[in-house]
């Protein structure tokens, strides 16, 4: 199946040879470009040291350990936060424990709902200073932080805000009931919003939650548990445990919790797998991906550009169901490559707080030592490398927009999750191949299909074995809409009526 | 119309509506402040088509509106002129000799604007008329009953017959996009204009509404970008109609920044055609320098 790298390789200098006699664009000259532009970050109230989260107020750590967290743009300190250790987990689970027994499980439903509506308020009302906060604790431009991030997040509690006296009807003729404590583990690249995609579901069917935002971006996660006090949200219910993969497995381990939640690499959701197998926890992961953006002749050429860009540099490619491999129809691989080199030097890198910033800063060093060590594999498999001509900051973490072309189906970079802003370009010459090759991959959590014919979407996203599949678009989220993965992508659904039936127990169960 | 006509229009590429008026409101939320808005009103100035395309244009009317085309500010001469002046073809010898000698050029009307629905050689005489009577540019507008019913050899040999009788003087083609009402139409008109010799390819004649949306804008300067890149032949762009704020002006030079590059950035290939944005535009330059909003009774209305 397939073409073979030799075929690929012959091609790829074609089009390089083609490329070079073609006349060019010419972008980032000085006729006239954007001042800097800056997001203010005065407004946002930086503690020094952030204590842990536990039973409705922050305290300092049983383990009397912090960690430093930093700015990846900058590599500047920002605060300390406390690491929470077995015996911080375990008093966050009983806080939790007793919460639910207590008092979440036996609220009325309507008023469990005017709590989650509340927050969904204040999220809202802080949008400006959770945005920044997002953006210096993580590297993702403020552009993204302010449209995307924050206001989704917020629409997350508003929508699970809605079910919470209502699940009855999402499951008709059950009872349904809470389950008790939800253990929430999750990633670094979306940290507001990851934990307003577990927290919203968790609160609004009764559950109580235990949450260890990742090592590198716990701020947003701190102000959350902040605004959960302001909400005036009764003690236990939401509790907030920063600290690495040990803290992880303490929360994964400890018996008193019923259901663990985890978003982050497939690597470690294997392990939560084997931890959790006949304890009687329930279990979703949501894990990598390495979806296949599929680009017919018959698409909307210059609007299929956007999207592959949309796809894998959105928030540096930092993204589980980004666009990393592009499968391209060979008819129109040449325009589109053409287009896409072009289209790339127009990104523009740098300050995450400036307002015009397309590409920010890689979230760590060690993300970005990763992303080097894929793309020199990249490279001595023989694929050859496509690279935005920008300038990189001499302090802070970074990577410039790039991608591969000649790249076969058994390259490492065509196979295993990058996770930052490096593309995949291969060719297809059928619709069946499309298929074949989109398909073949471990991972199955998203994909793209983009032509002009109708017909044509739903013949191929029926054959996507992905859990998303978007059409002529990318990247597109709503909380109505299920989010989650097939294969090693992991299983459970994020969102929508899918996604409350994690949080519930129906009767009979 | 060729076969090879015939064969190419079939390759136009396809838009999508969702997606390009996607990337064109995300180009709207560039912020462009402090020097990069100065300098983006500057150039926004230099590359105004000042117009006046009423019934009751007169000769002192023209005259008065050449004087704010060479001089935007009274008392401030580092304030550009504009780059044309557009008038119907009567007043062309009017706006010549208001404009001598300033560096301001003379754009016309022609082709039986606005409908475009005269004779072939109605229009000829037209276009050739304006450019003896000194008009060194002629805005043509395509015919659009044509292009609607599918006569695509007309309209492209229509273009071809006015490019001829314009000699020397530029053509801008006006597709008249509020009525061609779909991008797949834009695209493919752009892409008919282009291949039938248009210097210029023109959004709207100003007499319709939709005229220059930031998503019409966009595709035609997408189609530009592909002439280019198959030809090597820079074709300029010039959206006209509906542009009133120094805000909608930045958005313009914006989606051509980033569409098109820097090659694009001067009044030899990107336009505005507009008359009410001028004094706007003046007045945030105003702002700028002194941190205040002047009233509107401190700029001339021509």
């Amino acid at each position: 199946m397939g073409t073979t790298v030799t075929d690929e390789k012959a091609r790829a200098e074609a089009i390089k040879k083609i490329e070079a006699e073609r006349p060019r664009l010419e972008f980032g000259g000085a006729v006239w470009d954007y001042a800097p532009a800056p997001e203010s970050k005065d407004h946002v109230r930086l503690e020094k040291r952030y204590g842990l989260f536990i039973g409705g107020k922050f305290a300092p750590p049983r383990s009397k350990k912090y960690f430093s967290t930093i700015n990846p743009a900058t590599e500047e300190v920002l605060a300390e936060v406390a690491e929470a250790g077995a015996a911080d987990v375990d008093a966050a689970v009983r806080s939790a424990e007793e919460a639910h027994r207590k008092y979440w499980s036996r609220l009325a439903p309507a008023e469990r709902g005017k709590y989650v509506y509340r927050i969904a308020r204040l999220l809202q009302e802080k949008s400006r200073e959770l945005a920044v906060l997002e953006t210096l604790n993580g590297g993702k431009p403020i552009k993204e932080s302010r449209d995307v991030d924050v206001p989704l997040a917020a629409a997350h509690f508003f929508y699970h805000a809605g079910w919470a006296d209502k699940l009855e009807y999402a499951f008709p003729r059950h009872r349904v009931s809470s389950i008790g404590v939800c253990g929430q583990i999750i990633p670094w690249n979306f940290p507001l919003l990851m934990a307003a995609w577990k927290i919203a579901p968790a609160l609004a069917c009764g559950n109580t939650v235990v949450l260890k935002p990742a090592e590198t971006t716990p701020l947003t996660s701190l102000h959350l548990a902040k605004i959960c006090e302001e909400a005036d949200l009764p003690p236990g219910v939401v509790n907030i445990v920063p600290g690495a993969g040990e803290t992880g497995a303490h929360l994964v381990n400890h018996p008193r919790v019923r259901k663990i939640a985890f978003t982050g690499s497939t690597e470690v959701g294997k392990l939560i797998q084997r931890a959790t197998a006949g304890t009687g926890k329930r279990l979703t992961l949501e894990l990598g991906g390495k979806a296949a953006n599929i680009i017919f002749e018959d698409a909307a050429i210059d609007q299929a550009v956007e999207g592959i860009i949309s796809g894998i540099y959105f928030n540096q490619g930092h993204v589980c169901c980004a666009g990393s491999r592009l499968l391209v129809q060979e008819s129109i691989a040449e325009t589109v490559l053409a287009k896409l080199a072009d289209r790339i030097e127009t990104l523009r890198l740098g300050d995450p707080l400036d307002k015009n910033t397309d590409v920010g800063a890689i979230n760590s060093k060690m993300q970005l030592e990763k992303i080097r060590e894929m793309v020199a594999s990249g490279i001595e498999e023989g694929a050859e490398i496509h690279q935005s001509s920008c300038s990189i900051p001499a302090r802070g973490f970074w990577f410039p927009p790039t991608f591969f072309t000649g790249v076969a189906q058994s390259h490492r970079i065509a196979r295993e999750e990058i996770f930052g802003p490096v593309l995949a370009v291969m060719t297809f010459r059928t619709p069946d191949e499309a298929v074949e090759k989109a398909n073949n991959i471990p991972y199955g959590l998203s994909a793209g299909v983009w032509t002009d014919k109708g017909s044509k979407i739903f013949k191929i996203t029926a054959k996507m074995k992905a859990g998303v599949v978007w059409a002529n678009t990318f990247n597109k989220f709503d909380p109505s809409s299920p989010f989650g993965g097939y294969k090693e992508s992991g299983f459970g659904r994020e969102g929508g009526v899918h996604g409350l039936r994690a949080y519930v127990a129906l009767s009979g169960e | 119309m060729s076969t090879a006509l015939l064969l190419d229009l079939a390759h136009v590429p396809r838009v999508d509506q969702v997606g390009v008026e996607e990337r064109a409101a995300a180009l709207g939320k560039r912020s462009i402040k402090k020097s990069a808005k100065q300098a983006g009103i500057r150039l926004a100035i230099s590359m105004l088509d000042l117009t006046t395309l009423e019934g009751k244009d007169s000769e002192g009317k023209v005259r008065q509106l050449c004087q704010k085309a060479m001089r935007p500010l009274p008392g401030d001469p580092s304030v550009p002129h504009v780059a044309a002046v557009c008038v119907y073809p009567n007043l062309v010898p009017a706006a010549r000799a208001a404009l001598a000698g300033s560096g301001v050029k003379v754009a016309s009307v022609a082709t039986g604007f606005p409908a475009g629905l005269v004779p072939l050689p109605v229009k000829i005489e037209d276009a050739r008329r304006a450019v003896a009577m000194g008009a060194d540019e002629i805005d043509m507008v395509i015919d659009r009953g044509a292009f609607l019913s599918g006569d695509y050899g007309r309209v492209f040999e229509e273009i071809v017959a006015v490019k001829d009788a314009c000699g020397s003087a530029h053509l801008k083609v006006i597709l008249e996009t509020g009525e061609l009402e779909t991008y797949d139409n834009v695209r493919r008109a752009s892409h008919l204009a282009m291949g039938a010799g248009a210097d210029f390819i023109k959004t709207s004649t100003g007499k319709i509404q939709p005229a220059a949306t930031p998503g019409v804008v966009l595709v035609m300067l997408e189609a530009i970008r592909d002439h280019y890149r198959e030809t090597g032949r820079r074709v300029g762009m010039k959206p006209a109609g509906g542009v009133r704020t120094s805000k909608q002006a930045l958005h313009l030079l914006v989606l051509v920044k980033e569409t098109l590059g820097d090659a694009w950035l001067t009044p030899d290939l990107f336009r505005i055609g507009a008359s009410t944005v001028t004094n706007d535009l003046l007045m945030q330059l105003a702002k700028e320098s002194t941190g205040r909003y002047q009233s509107e009774d401190y700029f001339t209305k021509d």
